[in-house]
This record gives structure tokens, sequence and C-alpha cells, in this order.
């Protein structure tokens, strides 16, 4: 998985109705995490709003979402292995950190499990 | 079956009958719902935390299982139709391992079941190990889905529980990834929506007796496998009680055995019914054949 199609897949989340329905109560700005390479995403109501890509200056973030280029692309794979298979999963066995404000994640965490499992199938822009 | 096909004999219900049962349960009346299906030898089958008996669906409908055995579900107290006592709005619901156990035989006991097997998946698959060590002789054999001695909270579990998280939501959520990534579509949201439903509280209270109240590490060595059978069967893509958990708990009680479940999670009769059949078909022929 390419840096660029990271950006890609989470702008094309917009067209997928039923999930930006599902997070129209979701305001946030987080950080993701790709290895070395950092993303600013910005949601308001549920839309992706922008998707800026690091090297970033002070960036301004209530959560951040941390994992390794190779974690993220077992993640991503149409039929991940056990752990690697879920984002839940992932925080357990340590290859995802989670930090900063965890409530609008918690609180929308089918919203986020969906938009970040996209690249997993990308016809349907995932529904694990 | 086709919704829009009109059956030529009679409605299209399906086997399992569901009846509400009255009994006390540690000298508090209770009423809890009980459905059944088959004829044979008992099967009492326990849900999961924060779930209810639909999680055996698959098991009420299985022809074969059904011709030579009974199986019995039901809904813990707080749980599905089941109701709480009376007064439960005045403290936190927390289910504890004596509340559990006594409930269990409280239903055996009224139903008047003789040597049952039980089949207990996540705290269920707790429990039978309880059952193990204070009631064996009550059992033809315990089946332990998704077993493990004890588990660790490995998220915050006020998450589960509070007014400014949808507690439907947020259960659904928490456990969606519990289920194998290779589940069939409808049986994984099936699975997902009795989550969903729970009551407020009540998927946290009984992680209360799986993350603390109902560790039995200290105790493994009493249990007699010569007394009751033990069988364990885990998913492979379980990562609350895993594959190596249960591969440890098997490793310390002599005589019990593990199976790990490839293409299943942390709930196997819900989630792929048909994958999990074919596992737990060899160890009843074994328990009705013993």
């Amino acid at each position: 998985m390419g840096t660029v199609a990271v950006e890609r897949y989470l702008t094309s989340a917009n067209d997928d109705a039923w999930l930006v329905h599902r997070g129209r109560f979701l305001d946030v700005t987080f950080l993701l995490e790709v290895g070395e390479t950092s993303y600013l995403v910005r949601i308001h109501r549920g839309r992706i709003e922008s998707v800026d890509k690091g090297p970033l200056i002070q960036p301004r973030w209530t959560f951040a979402l941390r994992a390794s280029q190779a974690a993220w692309e077992t993640f991503w794979q149409p039929v991940p292995p056990p752990g690697a298979h879920d984002l839940i999963a992932m925080i357990k066995t340590k290859t995802l950190e989670l930090d900063g404000d965890q409530h609008p994640f918690m609180a929308n965490l089918r919203y986020f499990k969906d938009l970040l499992s996209r690249p997993r199938t990308p016809a349907t822009g995932g529904t694990r | 079956m086709s919704a829009a096909a009109k059956p030529a004999s009679g409605p299209a219900f399906e086997p399992a009958v569901g009846r509400y049962l009255r009994l006390d349960i540690a000298g508090k009346p209770h009423r809890l719902y009980v459905e059944e299906a088959g004829a044979g030898i008992p099967i009492v089958c326990l849900h999961t935390a924060g779930a209810d008996g639909r999680q055996y669906r698959g098991l009420m409908n299985d022809a074969a299982l059904l011709s030579r055995f009974r199986v019995i579900a039901f809904d813990l107290p707080w749980h599905g139709k089941s109701s709480p006592p009376a007064g439960w709005q005045t403290a936190e619901y927390k289910l504890t391992s004596r509340a559990y156990v006594d409930t269990i035989m409280a239903v055996v006991d009224a139903l008047a079941l003789d040597r049952p097997i039980v089949i207990g998946c996540s705290i269920g698959g707790r429990i039978v190990l309880h059952l193990a060590l204070e009631h064996p002789e009550r059992f033809r054999a315990l089946i332990g889905l998704e077993s493990a001695a004890h588990a660790d909270p490995y998220y915050d579990l006020d998450w589960l529980h509070r007014p400014d998280v949808h507690g439907g939501e947020m259960c659904g959520a928490i456990t969606s990834g519990l289920i194998a990534p290779t589940a069939p579509e409808a049986d994984r949201w099936e699975t997902s929506w009795h989550y969903m439903q729970g009551g407020p509280g009540v998927f946290k209270g009984d992680l209360h007796f799986y993350t603390a109240d109902g560790d039995v590490r200290g105790r493994l060595a009493e249990i007699d496998t010569r007394k009751c059978p033990l069988y364990l069967l885990t998913g492979e893509y379980d990562y609350s009680c895993t594959p190596d958990d249960t591969r440890e708990l098997a490793r310390r009680i002599k005589g019990a055995e593990a199976t790990i479940m490839q293409g299943l999670g942390h709930f196997p009769m819900s989630e792929d019914p048909g994958r999990f059949l074919g596992h737990l078909r060899g160890v009843l022929e074994r328990v009705a054949g013993s």
C-alpha cells in the first residue's frame, strides 16, 4: 500500500453515503501515522474534509493512531491474519498505539474501523 | 427459505419453543426465558457476556443434532428476554462466579435435567471450569468455547457504560473484531445485533466476572476430568481468549482436550454456525458414545 493510496482511500470515504451518515455527529481532527509518514485527517459531519500528508508543522489533533507500515499493510490484507485483523486487536497486541483524547474514537468506533479498513475491500469500501 | 412463498402446510416455524420459567435463584424470585428444541441427551447452552441464547440458533435448527439431543438455551438474568430481579434499579449489575453457578444449577434443577452436557462460550467457557470444580458429578461433559482461566482487560471497560457514549453502538463495535473476517455476513451482523441490544451496563457487568471475579488460575489442578470430561474449543481469530490461553488451560488440566478452530473467532456458534457444527459434532459423538 503506497502512501498516495492512503490519502485516496480516506478521501474516497465521502462516496460512501452510509458511512458519512453514521458519522454525521462527528467533528474531529486526528493524526494517522503509517510508519514514518504522517497524515492529519480532518472530519466534519462524517465527511473527510482534508488529508494533509506530512511532514507537518505543529499539527494539532484530538487523537493519534500510530502503527508501522508493515502493521497497516497486514491489516489491509483482504483476509488479515489473527491479531492483525482489527484495530482493537492491534491495540491489544501493541502493534497499534492510540494516543490523546480517545472519546471521539471510541464513541464512533465502528466508523473508524470502517474508515481505516477501506483498503481491505476497495470495491465496497469495507464493512468490517 | 423464501419470505414470499406461502407455506403449503402451516407457518414456517423453527423447531425451537421458548417459555418463561419462574424459579428462585439464591433465594430471590426470577423470571427467565428458556428455549429448547430436539429430544434426547440434554445440552445446556450458555451465551457470551452481554448477549443471549439466540447465539445458539444454529444448533437449535440442526436436524441431525435435534434427533439425538435436547438443546436448551436460557438467557441469564438481565439478558435477552429474561428479566432482572425486582430491585435491580438500585445497584450496578456485576456478575459473580457464585451467582453464575447458582443460576445454572437452579435451571438444571428446575428442568430436572439428568446429567446434561453444558456448552458455554466466553464467560460460559469460564463458568464450565467452575462447574468442573464444584459439581462435576452433575454433568455428562463440559464443553468450553473460547475458554481461559482468566482474562486481563485490554481496553477501559468504562467505555461500555457511560451516558456520553451509546452503549449499544459501543458494545457492537468493540466486539465486532472478535468475529473472524471469514464469517458469513448475515451471521456476523446477527451476532453484532445481539450485542447492540444489551441493556445498559450489562456487558460491562458480565466482564466483571470475566476479568476479575471468575479467575480460576489457582484452582485448575483440582479439576478432575475423570469425574467429568472437559473439551475446549477456541477460534483462531479470538484475541479476547486467545488460542494460546486455551492451550495453556489444557496444559494445566490433566485430561482436558483443546482444539483450535480455523476461520472462527470468539462467537463460533453464532458467527459461523455451519463451520462450528463441523467441530462440535465429533465432540458430541464421543460424549454420547461414552
